[in-house]
């Protein structure tokens, strides 16, 4: 693959690339600075689930996370990049101390930021709750990154979104950059449907999903703070502009987001349909968002304006 | 799962002196090969763990045919199988040689 390829740089590289259909390996080595990844406990120290064996299921070297250090545009930075197409990208024992330990290292170290590219469909159901005990420690563990300075910030545009507790843990991050197809929730549309009935929720109705838990939406809903195009560059122009905008955290700022969502659920928790929120939102034709080109969306996104920097 | 190692004695060494590489994901009808350069330059390994019980002779043939085409002497190859195609396999397998046939870590 690489080869005919000599000729372009990395940025065009990067930019003619899909997120979305990258590998988790790809995306980082496209989104860093060319050639500056170097991984912490790569495959072939084989850290492998210590779990699947006793469901007779194949194991990937990596268990399904790539994490370790980088460069963006010159400075150091953590990263951790789940792969989807592994289990769903789901978090089991392994996966989720990769993640924690990445993020309490962010911490001590104290200075140099971490990006979480997320590609997750929740906890890996064979390692319920050593899973569920990874969410658990990765949200403290994020939190306490925060608290020590750290910025903490999340890229989603994977092919198995971002849900179950990686929903929760993104809701953790600083800041969060995602694309269309990037999708940000905890449950999962079947997980709603059998638990509520297909009245509540029809998981196949694909454009309902979309409007309800795709990038568009949580960028107007303010979830997300930048929205990117599906591209490996955007993704990497989006990460640098997040990290020149995050600002402290404390208290006051879990405050003010606490406020910013109490004022989101009064203005549209009435609404039933996402259509109903962009047009209470002001956005004229708001049936038309779901088809608008990236950048289109990107000027209409900006009108409606950003999470403010005070809050998250 | 099923667990299979192949060794084959093979006329000349991998190029590149990269140490190890990966590519391809554990997924249905995909696998992840992970190449080391540990063995004496006359060997090759194959350890395979798949999720597909009862093709052993298929990856006799295809290991057979990958070894005899590449000479990947020095290699060792540990592969996670998702249950792969054999045109898959032969497709992964060459992959990993050309990337740790590329010069640096």
């Amino acid at each position: 693959m690489s080869a005919p390829l000599k000729d372009i740089t990395p940025a065009e590289r990067a930019r003619s690339t899909s997120f979305h259909e990258a590998s988790a390996r790809t995306r980082l080595e496209l989104l860093l600075d060319a050639g500056s990844f170097v991984e912490f406990i790569g495959p072939e120290q084989r850290e492998v689930s210590p779990h699947l064996k006793i469901f007779d299921l194949p194991e990937q070297f990596d268990d399904g996370i790539v994490v370790g250090r980088g460069r963006l545009d010159g400075s150091p930075v953590f990263v951790a990049a789940q792969e989807g197409r592994f289990m769903g990208g789901a978090f089991g024992e392994v996966h989720g101390a990769k993640l924690t330990g990445l993020l309490r290292a962010a911490r001590q170290i104290a200075l140099i930021p971490v990006l979480i590219l997320f590609d997750t469909g929740g906890v890996r159901l064979q390692e319920a709750n050593a899973g569920e005990l990874a969410i658990a420690e990765i949200m403290r563990a994020v939190m306490e990154a925060r608290s020590a300075g750290v910025k903490v910030i999340g890229l989603i545009g994977g092919r198995s979104g971002c849900y179950g507790g990686g929903g929760l843990i993104a809701g953790c991050c600083s800041a969060l950059a995602v694309s269309e197809p990037g999708r940000i929730a905890v449950s999962g549309p079947e997980v709603i449907e059998t638990n509520r009935g297909v009245e509540e929720f029809d998981s196949r109705d694909r454009a309902l999903v979309w409007r309800t838990m795709g990038g568009k939406h949580r960028r107007l809903l303010g979830a997300a703070d930048v929205f990117a195009d599906d591209n490996v560059q955007d993704f990497r122009e989006a990460a640098l502009e997040l990290l020149g905008l995050i600002g402290s955290f404390g208290l006051d700022s879990l405050k003010a987001e606490q406020e910013r969502l109490a004022d989101r659920l009064s203005r549209y928790g009435a609404c039933l349909d996402a259509i109903d929120i962009w047009t209470a939102q002001g956005i004229a034709c708001a049936e038309t968002v779901p088809e608008l080109p990236a950048d289109q969306f990107i000027a209409l996104a900006d009108e409606i304006g950003r999470t403010s920097r005070d809050a998250r | 799962m099923e667990d299979l190692r192949f060794q084959h004695r093979v006329r000349a060494p991998a190029g590149g002196t990269r140490q190890s590489a990966i590519v391809g994901v554990v997924a249905s009808g995909n696998l992840e090969v992970l190449v080391e350069r540990v063995l004496p330059d006359a060997e090759c390994a194959v350890d395979i763990k798949t999720a597909a019980v009862g093709f052993g002779e298929v990856w006799t043939a295809v290991i057979g045919d990958f070894v005899e085409r590449y000479s990947p002497g020095g290699l060792r190859f540990s592969i996670n199988d998702g249950g792969a195609r054999p045109d898959t396999v032969s497709l992964r397998l060459a992959q990993a040689v050309r990337l740790i046939a590329e010069n640096g870590q």
